[in-house]
């Protein structure tokens, strides 16, 4: 039997304002523990909670980055349930009005465009974190409280990569609207699946498993495909699945059912009524929209129509905001796109990888990759010590200062070249022999001899046509 | 007395997502308290609600928001929190050790 996969994924992502939803404490959670919390994220007796600004702002611009209806009104909704990380004992979130509906994303799997819908996305809080020992759980309340936006999609995800290319997507989207930091190992997003499969042609949905909590796309990917084979041999012996939640264990590659809490399900939802309702006016969609950064699409197009890179490098570049970002900048600071381009691809990205660490954990600015390109272009360094200056400017150098600091500065006055052009040649008699006899190899030689005078500093370009002008005269 | 509005069965499971534990004395004693209660609510249903849209708040007030500007608690409100607290341990709330698989709860 034929088995076609019905995959849907709930993708929370938490926004980086200053504040968080419902009271005025930083959301900073490197900070010591507990320290950024007030009475209102402990959920004293009588506090109120006041809704961030900030945060419908941010979830109106990322309804707007997943092509979605804005909710021109909406209200918040209690969920109850008991946790020690959960102070009030419910969070606060939308259940019946959400900031934002009936979206989609593009994803490209093999070559083949889909559209992947989004079915809502909704703001909310997040919850504290706990630490556990073997003795005790310790509470850090820092997180409670911090802004995040959960985007349902729609079951139109057909297979395991078509998962992993929608979160990407996703995370590419919401990263370019700036937002959020969107990085999962630093739980700034966070996936949770749904997976059914039924026979092909059947209508009814089969039974689903969801698994809360994956750290990485890799993981969704083989959790995914781990449960897609689970249910086909399930089926295939003629049993059933039971819908549940499953835990994937990183160690074995497998999926693990986890102890099925009763009465969990029992949220018991009830309009918030500490918080006024929200309307958004259209203005304010408008103005929202007028300030959004450009997305990855757009941006490709401008390198490619505009700067005159190739489709291939404008895709590498805008992989990320900060690579985007720091890309445009250094144009803007004068370097030759191409030349910037293929430094970042390159040396750039080569160095972040072996180090593994991000473009904005380092030194480099787009300035000084700018000044580096232009001194580059106008013959002030070769592109080998291009390469020891690179190094400098990793470490925050200027590269007009280090070059010079360091004797990184190519010989390019004709004045200061002849003599010595004059002086190799009054060595080298038997040279200007065979270069008249017709051997090009003597003029490889008397480079050569040229360089080594110079200590490897004289242009080449300007050195050639000196040699060779000199030769002809001969 | 009339048929209560609601279960043992019902209390009981409400109970537990409260993490309260009743005796069956105490059950029978809430589950007849909570099904008068209850039919205080039904009088509600005699109003004709017709064409009412359903209210989510008290007040008429709406878009009542805050500008995205952070306000650190001074160190006093946290020490003073922190201070009420049953057990604590270098900042942290410590609490019984949570034996459940899923590390940070719901969302």
């Amino acid at each position: 039997m034929n088995f076609q996969t019905t995959i849907g994924l709930e993708v929370h992502v938490e926004l980086k304002t200053n504040s968080k939803i419902y009271s005025p404490s930083p959301v900073d959670f490197g900070d010591q523990p507990n320290a950024n919390t007030n009475v209102i994220d402990w959920g004293y007796p009588g506090v109120l909670p006041t809704l961030n600004k900030g945060v419908v702002r941010d979830g109106i611009m990322a309804g707007l980055a997943l092509h979605a209806q804005i909710a021109h009104r909406m209200h918040f909704d209690r969920k109850n349930y008991f946790y020690p990380d959960n102070p009030k004992a419910y969070q606060i979130t939308q259940s019946d009005t959400p900031i934002a509906h009936d979206g989609w994303i593009e994803i490209e799997v093999d070559g083949k465009k889909k559209k992947i819908g989004i079915e809502e996305m909704h703001i909310e809080e997040d919850a504290g974190k706990n630490t556990h020992t073997s003795k005790y759980s310790y509470v850090d309340l820092n997180r409670q409280g911090t802004p995040l936006i959960e985007i349902v999609s729609k079951p139109d995800i057909a297979s395991p990569e078509e998962a992993v290319a929608y979160l990407e997507a996703l995370r590419q989207r919401i990263q370019f609207t700036g937002i959020s930091d969107v990085k999962m190992e630093e739980g700034s997003m966070r996936v949770d699946t749904n997976i059914s499969i039924r026979p092909v042609g059947s209508d009814k949905f089969g039974t689903k498993t969801e698994m809360k909590n994956i750290n990485s796309f890799n993981y969704v990917r083989k959790a995914l495909a781990f449960e897609e084979k689970r249910h086909q041999q399930v089926l295939m012996s003629g049993g059933h699945i039971a819908q549940e939640t499953r835990r994937y264990d990183e160690p074995t590659g497998t999926t693990i059912s986890m102890r099925t809490k009763e009465g969990t399900d029992d949220y018991r939802y009830f309009p918030e009524p500490d918080l006024p309702p929200v309307e958004v006016s259209d203005e304010w969609i408008k103005k929202i929209e007028s300030e959004m950064p450009e997305m990855p699409g757009e941006r490709r197009k401008h390198y490619v129509d505009d700067l005159g890179l190739s489709d291939y490098d404008a895709m590498v570049l805008t992989q990320t905001k900060e690579m985007s970002d720091f890309f445009e900048e250094a144009v803007k600071d004068g370097g030759d796109p191409k030349r910037v381009a293929n430094y970042l691809m390159n040396d750039v990205n080569s160095y972040l990888n072996d180090k593994h660490i991000d473009l904005p954990d380092t030194k480099l600015t787009p300035a000084n990759l700018a000044g580096m390109v232009k001194l580059i272009d106008d013959g002030t360094i070769s592109s080998k010590m291009a390469k020891k200056v690179f190094k400098g400017i990793l470490a925050g150098e200027e590269p007009q200062a280090y070059a010079k600091e360091h004797g990184l500065v190519q010989l390019s006055d004709p004045a200061q070249l002849q003599p010595i052009v004059d002086d190799v040649l009054a060595n080298n008699e038997q040279s200007i022999e065979d270069f008249k006899n017709g051997k090009d190899r003597a003029v490889g030689y008397l480079m050569g001899q040229i360089m080594k005078q110079t200590r490897g500093k004289a242009n080449p370009q300007v050195v050639t046509q000196l040699l060779m002008k000199s030769l002809k005269a001969k | 007395m009339m048929a209560s509005k609601i279960t043992a069965q019902e209390v009981e499971h409400v109970a537990e997502l409260a993490k309260l534990e009743f005796s069956k004395d105490e059950l029978a004693e809430f589950t007849t308290q909570l099904g008068s209660i209850i039919d205080m609510f039904e009088d509600l249903t005699e109003e004709h609600t017709e064409g009412v849209e359903p209210m989510t708040s008290a007040t008429d007030r709406v878009n009542v928001m805050r500008e995205d500007k952070a306000v650190k608690a001074p160190k006093e409100e946290t020490d003073a929190l922190l201070k009420n607290v049953p057990d604590e341990d270098g900042g942290y709330i410590r609490v019984p050790v949570i034996i459940d698989e899923s590390e940070d709860g719901e969302e």
